[in-house]
């Protein structure tokens, strides 16, 4: 049990690092839009999402409605559904539902990515590992940008800032570039996100449901234009 | 905030965050047949980042400018596939060197 745990923990420290960075952008944000600290890191260690908190902050702050709220954390998150799906087959047979439904909680992209390129099945010592430096990283990173984001020069604070989207492009760049699909994928949700920005009428809508529209548009003309063969997803 | 305007949204978030995550692992073990359920479940993550980063990476930073540069930055970096944290500490860099010429200018 130890020394699968301790493996897990292992390779999770490179994923805590990357976290660290972006969840002191989100606590340092949080503060600075008008939660308490502890009101950001409460979310940081309930949620474990950053493209999930990001989006929800600005709601919350504008009091919009919990089904605009609800439907954003759906659409943005939806893709945590299909790594739940691919990662249940990789898991051996310790673990059992109440240990799926432990783990479950922090799937993340990082965590689920690293997971699934172990060659061989993951059992629950090494999954519980490789989940809790992240989410230790997650939450801490969140607190020290809630109490100090603000005590940094403005310098600082703006240079932060991008941190979330580079971790972003690192993201969608490296398939975009391999496959052709996710690249007109992406320039489509693209193209969409400037048109509900810059035309005015269209840019009324509030950003929970702009990342919706771009996002099921996208998808769904990807879907149609480039259906993904078997064993490729 | 106050913690009464704050709980709803907090519970709300967490919860259809954890049921999603949660419910594919747990009670659903088949595996889908929909080739265009599977493809569009495959694209959305891309879309979703995508739209979130375009345009509001461009007002991440305190201008347009500065903004820039880190975005160039980024750009080169994750599309020779450099890591998450690499590429997040690169595009920072480029906006406060970017910043740091402003000031000089």
């Amino acid at each position: 049990m130890n020394r699968l745990f301790l493996k897990g923990v292992k390779h999770g420290i490179p994923i805590a690092l990357g976290y660290l960075s972006v969840s002191f952008t989100f606590g340092m944000k949080a503060v600075g839009d008008g939660l308490t600290w502890a009101q950001a890191v409460l979310i940081s260690m309930t949620n474990v999402t950053s493209a999930g908190q990001f989006a929800g902050l600005p709601l919350m702050l504008a009091q919009a409605s919990l089904i605009e709220a609800a439907l954003t954390q759906f659409i943005i998150n939806l893709r945590y559904a299909l790594m739940g799906v691919s990662l249940s087959q990789k898991l051996d047979r310790s673990m059992t539902t109440p240990h799926r439904m432990c783990f479950s909680f922090c799937n993340t992209d990082e965590i689920f990515a690293v997971a699934s390129s172990q060659p061989e099945k993951v059992s629950k010592w090494y999954l519980y590992g490789l989940m809790s430096t992240p989410w230790l990283g997650w939450a801490l990173g969140t607190l020290l940008g809630a109490v100090a984001g603000q005590l940094l020069p403005v310098f600082f604070r703006s240079a932060l800032g991008i941190a979330i989207y580079g971790m972003f492009l690192a993201i969608i760049l490296p398939p975009a570039r391999r496959e052709h699909p996710v690249r007109v994928v992406v320039l489509i949700a693209v193209g969409l996100s400037l048109c509900f920005r810059y035309i005015p009428g269209l840019n009324q809508l509030s950003s929970g449901f702009v990342i919706i529209i771009c996002a099921v548009v996208a998808s769904t003309m990807g879907a149609l234009l480039f259906p993904v063969k078997e064993d490729e997803a | 905030m106050s913690w009464s305007d704050f709980f709803p949204y907090l519970l709300v978030m967490a919860g259809v965050t954890y049921l999603i995550r949660m419910l594919p692992l747990t009670v659903f073990r088949r595996e889908i047949r929909s080739v265009f359920v599977k493809s569009f479940l495959h694209y959305v993550p891309y879309a979703v980042l995508g739209a979130m980063t375009f345009p509001d990476v461009l007002y991440s930073t305190d201008s347009l400018w500065t903004a820039l540069a880190g975005l160039v930055v980024a750009i080169i970096m994750a599309w020779r596939g450099r890591s998450l944290l690499t590429v997040a500490i690169g595009a920072c860099l480029a906006v406060a060197a970017a910043q740091g010429v402003m000031l000089l200018l």
